[in-house]
């Protein structure tokens, strides 16, 4: 086979060429909705000096290191009320908060409802690959039940979270799934949430063959990809009640994608008062 | 016409909100905070008027929620506080070290109360000073300072933003109900007259490709790097993982080792410059107390007494209790022949002062709920003098 060496990359601008290769696994979709934020951060009309990318712990988390731009790697959980405290002290900013499920929805799930009530202006990538990927294959919130991980050898006894149903319950100002087949749809919506005002969230499904997959019959990346090919509905607000809109690759049910909320709720702004001296 | 970012003049004030005018009157533009007792006054305070000179003010979901967005704040550029009390600074922990790594100034005002677990939220304590020094996991240093009045609340809360920014380090007010419930006067300077120390900043050409800016790098003899601000270009990366001087991940023992060691030594190596302490017939006392916090009213009452007794005593009130002052305690205290010491725990600072001197400390403790009175310092002076 022919070695092919190129010069340059279209994202040798907006990815940090000396940090890689990455950490991820073959198979791995974070770097694919990774290659969609950095397309949409190239064609947005922001300043790269306002681009800021805060992630929590995980395999999702570790994109912040891969981004040259700034870049803050938190804590497990503590993305969300860091990127709070940021924007809120420079609203020039613009700022993704870029993590995975175990991050958001487990450790940090009690930050995420509460941002998405305020509707403070940051936007939330969100994976979800059903598992804890970077500590080997443990169960975690998205889980689906009966699902088979380190922690759950007999299958996991828990119900796993309906994310759009509980991010709809918290008042999310902008709320959508996709999947990282979807690439133009995450690489357009990213860019569609930059120029929304307030609290938004992508959920996007993303394969982790070594973690979840091997243990639950999708073993390679590309066969849940294809899964998704056949099973992916693309739908519209209000077309699938948000309590339908859970997710089981096991079992032979749509997967619903698509914008399920999009309203335009006054983001969280700091109380000012004059007064009079 | 009183200016409302500082409201110069004399007031009548408990030490919770002067705390919180201290934190104004620094340029604090942030508060990320949780109600708790006895420092929900701080809270309550900074909601009314930070909204009044522009600065935000935002309840979080919780204390975990409030470090970490004061953190965001701080590396936004923002001199940012939080105020809680020990339930909440258990909840802290983890991000305080964050604060230590990234090395994010903040300011973490704990009113301390009667403790373990819920203990007595409204009664005093004083016994979160090793979990303020220890409490995240890791080897680090932190500042603390512990302030006896409410004008101390109100002067050493500049002074921690101060320290907080020139170290780099998140800075602890180890205060409690005592002084945060005490009324009493506090005198706010002109605002001319208030001191402020500027983060350290890089003045290097900002090269747009990040062609070999070291965030991390150690330019100057204080071991503290200049801070860059996000939004300013540089493209920084700050992680919690161990990192080199550009901030990248480094898992390595030799980086994790010198990074760790530069983050104790620029505190411990600039322990003069931030260790603050005062004394009180020291000169020819044969019996010295060393307290501090509203035990050191205590304290400075007891020793009153005991001179009028004829017994040569002085006392030692530590006004920054971290770094702790080893030289001082041990240049002031060996020619002591007896060494007491009071707070309200079981025997917290005692042990840093027998580590130092070497010498057996005598304790006036009490678990807390009430301050310590005079009289019972006053009993253990009688007991050593006889």
């Amino acid at each position: 086979m022919p070695i092919i060496h190129a010069e340059s990359h279209p994202l040798d601008a907006i990815i940090r060429q000396d940090r890689m290769p990455h950490i991820w696994c073959p198979g791995c979709g974070i770097g694919i909705a990774m290659r969609c934020y950095a397309h949409a951060i190239l064609q947005a009309d922001i300043p790269i000096e306002n681009q800021v990318v805060v992630s929590g712990i995980g395999c999702s988390g570790r994109v912040a290191g891969y981004m040259n731009i700034d870049s803050y790697h938190t804590t497990h959980g503590r993305a969300i009320p860091f990127a709070v405290g940021m924007k809120l002290a420079n609203p020039d900013l613009m700022i993704t908060v870029f993590s995975g499920d175990g991050d958001l929805i487990s450790i940090g799930g009690n930050h995420l409802i509460h941002a998405a009530r305020r509707n403070v202006d940051i936007k939330v990538i969100c994976i979800n690959n059903f598992n804890y990927g970077m500590t080997g294959g443990q169960v975690g919130p998205t889980t689906p039940q009966g699902a088979l991980g380190t922690t759950a050898p007999y299958g996991n006894p828990e119900l796993p979270f309906n994310l759009p149903y509980l991010m709809a319950a918290c008042g999310a100002n902008y709320l959508s799934r996709w999947t990282v087949l979807h690439v133009r749809q995450i690489m357009k919506d990213i860019l569609y949430t930059f120029s929304k005002p307030g609290f938004t969230f992508i959920e996007i499904l993303a394969p982790c063959p070594i973690g979840f997959g091997k243990s639950n019959n999708i073993p390679d990346g590309l066969e849940e990809i294809e899964l998704y090919r056949q099973r992916c509905l693309l739908i519209r607000d209000g077309d699938v009640r948000a309590d339908e809109l859970g997710i089981d690759l096991r079992e032979d049910n749509p997967i619903y994608i698509g914008k399920f909320i999009d309203h335009d709720r006054p983001p969280y702004q700091p109380v000012r008062v004059g007064v009079t001296e | 016409m009183v200016s409302r970012t500082c409201l110069t003049g004399m007031h009548f004030m408990n030490g919770d909100h002067a705390c919180a005018e201290g934190a104004i009157a620094a340029g604090c533009r942030f508060f990320g905070g949780y109600p708790i007792t006895p420092s929900t006054e701080i809270a309550e305070r900074l909601a009314r008027r930070l909204p009044e000179v522009e600065g935000v003010f935002i309840q979080m979901e919780d204390e975990l929620g409030s470090i970490a967005t004061i953190l965001g704040a701080s590396a936004a550029g923002t001199r940012s506080m939080t105020a809680t009390s020990g339930p909440g600074l258990s909840l802290m922990m983890e991000n305080i070290g964050l604060g230590v790594m990234l090395e994010l100034p903040c300011v973490i005002v704990d009113i301390q109360r009667g403790s373990p677990s819920t203990g007595l939220p409204t009664m005093p304590g004083q016994s979160d000073v090793m979990q303020a020094r220890w409490g995240s996991h890791g080897d680090y240093q932190i500042i603390a300072y512990a302030p006896w009045s409410p004008q101390e609340m109100f002067d050493l809360t500049i002074q921690a933003f101060n320290t907080s920014d020139r170290y780099r380090v998140p800075v602890l007010i180890l205060a409690d109900e005592v002084i945060g419930h005490m009324v009493e006067r506090v005198v706010i300077p002109a605002e001319e007259q208030i001191e402020r120390w500027e983060r350290k900043r890089p003045n290097l050409p900002l090269d747009k490709n990040n062609g070999g800016f070291r965030p991390f790098r150690v330019v100057d003899d204080d071991l503290v790097p200049p801070m860059v601000h996000a939004g300013e270009g540089y493209k920084v990366h700050f992680t919690g993982l161990t990192h080199d001087e550009l901030g990248y991940p480094d898992m390595t023992a030799q980086t994790h080792h010198d990074l760790v060691s530069r983050l104790s030594a620029k505190i411990r190596h600039n322990a003069d410059q931030i260790i603050r302490t005062d004394d009180y017939y020291l000169e020819d006392a044969q019996i010295v107390i060393v307290s501090y916090g509203c035990t050191a009213r205590s304290a400075r009452r007891a020793v009153s007494l005991a001179r009028a007794a004829g017994i040569k005593v002085g006392l030692i009130r530590l006004i920054s209790i971290w770094p702790f002052p080893e030289a001082y305690i041990h240049e002031t205290c060996s020619s002591a022949e007896h060494i007491i010491v009071a707070e309200m725990n079981l025997g917290q600072i005692s042990l840093e002062v027998e580590r130092i001197t070497k010498k057996a400390v005598e304790g006036v403790f009490h678990a807390g709920g009430a301050m310590i009175t005079p009289q019972s310092i006053m009993n253990k002076i009688q007991e050593l003098a006889s």
